[in-house]
């Protein structure tokens, strides 16, 4: 038999203060239990993570570079969406 | 270095106005200090270069771990030999991260295996040099991992996210690799002389050529001026070598050695050591294939990979079968 190259995983890892899984990188694996297991070898040897996510690369749908502007400029104009935006008096107190 | 002798295919480097506008939008992302991600428009040149980088960066990663892999079984204690294990396996891990940070380049692993194992892709001169006594490990540790640092910090600011992203990680690794070399040393010069003399021979062996990972002076190269304004490439050739003998000759005469290098003088002046040059013949020879051990490496390398095939062969029949039984089982209880 040919050896067929494997499916990209992205790897996704829950550090240990309860934080999100975040992004860390990918690897090829045949499946997704080999990928869990090689992701503990190649992204968490010191600790790094208490949880593994894999997902198939093939099934991530990503926003195209060329849409940034039409995506995210309508939230420039928005500014009172921080609190920043409000001016509340010092005698009102902390807010 | 890692990666040495970069080619970029430029002629000469093009100024802004010599740009049509697209080209010109994205050097000026490059000058403003950006990030350049996988899918965005780059040129061509940007990601060829890029690819050849990362994979002889990647390539030397995964035949580095060649010379130290020959000492696990014989180190000296079992603590040592799971030191020397984890540092290797950290190397495999370093050799992932290139790989995949290239691939996002569009080429594929089983392009860049190819490349490797036909010899047609090249790896760092370093590691066609033989391991011969434990005291090798510990000046690899010390010197080369020590040379990779001074060109891998830098790194980390390249212009290519998913590079730069990989130098982070592997630069948190890195520092133990070093530190635990020069352990390694430390603890045999403290022996008895015959210990202390072996020490000193592979000091004798490696200094050089550690010198010549950072490749010939490039003042004069156009791949180089063309990788820097590309922000692949932060520092000369020369100005990390002159960097690195700086820090290393202090920590050779704390170990009580002789640098073997009878140019070797402080230079008050300029506030750093003068030295030899390293013999750049040799470093060609090495790099054409024809140092000590490139055959060796090449024929090891791929060794590994024909030898695990079967196993590779039998993950995915393993997978196959899974996913098949899976698909049948819902549709016998649709
Ligand atoms: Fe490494
Ligand atoms: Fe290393």
């Amino acid at each position: 038999m040919m050896s067929s190259e494997w499916p990209l995983w992205e790897v996704f890892i829950r550090g240990q203060h309860g934080l999100n899984h975040r992004h860390v990188g990918s690897l090829h694996a045949p499946d997704a239990e080999m990928a869990i297991n090689n992701a503990r070898d190649v992204y968490t040897r010191r600790n790094e993570g208490v949880s593994i996510w894999v997902v198939k690369s093939s099934e991530i749908t990503a926003s195209a570079p060329s849409e940034k502007g039409p995506l995210f400029d309508p939230s420039n104009s928005k500014v009172y969406r921080h609190p920043t935006f409000f001016d509340i008096p010092d005698e009102v107190g902390h807010m | 270095m890692y990666a040495q002798m970069v080619k970029t295919d430029a002629a000469r480097v093009r100024s802004l106005d010599e740009m049509d506008p697209v080209e010109r939008a994205f050097q000026e992302r490059i000058d403003a200090g950006q990030k350049i991600e996988p899918k965005e428009w780059m040129p061509e040149g940007y990601r060829k270069t890029l690819v050849r980088q990362i994979s002889q960066h990647a390539h030397s990663e995964i035949v580095g771990q060649l010379p130290e892999g020959n000492w696990i079984t014989r180190a000296p204690t079992l603590e040592r030999k799971a030191i020397l294990l984890a540092k290797v396996q950290d190397e495999a891990g370093h050799g992932l991260y290139l790989y995949c940070a290239a691939e996002t380049l569009g080429i594929s692993r089983d392009e860049m295996y190819a490349q490797l194992h036909s010899g047609k892709a090249k790896y760092s001169s370093i590691f066609n040099y033989p391991t011969l006594t434990w005291a090798d490990i510990g000046a690899i540790g010390w010197l080369v991992d020590g040379a990779a640092i001074m060109n891998q910090v830098p790194l980390q600011r390249c212009s290519y996210g998913p590079y730069a992203r990989a130098m982070v990680r592997i630069c948190k690794e890195e520092s133990f690799h070093q530190r635990q070399g020069y352990d390694v040393l430390m603890k045999m010069v403290k022996g008895t002389p015959a210990q202390k003399a072996m020490v000193q021979d592979a000091l004798n062996r490696w200094w050089w050529p550690s010198l010549m990972m950072f490749g010939p002076s490039d003042d004069a190269s156009v791949h180089s001026a063309q990788s820097m304004a590309w922000k692949i490439k932060q520092n000369s050739n020369d100005e990390l070598r002159q960097k690195f003998v700086d820090q290393t000759v202090p920590q050779a005469k704390y170990l009580g050695l002789t640098v073997p290098d009878p140019d070797l003088k402080w230079n008050e002046e300029k506030g750093g050591y003068d030295f030899g040059e390293p013999d750049w013949e040799e470093f060609f020879n090495v790099i054409a294939g024809n140092g000590p051990c490139n055959a060796e490496r090449l024929n090891a390398r791929k060794k590994a990979w024909d030898d695990g095939a079967w196993f590779r062969d039998g993950l995915t029949a393993h997978a196959e079968k899974v996913a098949d039984r899976r698909a049948s089982a819902k549709i016998a209880a649709e």
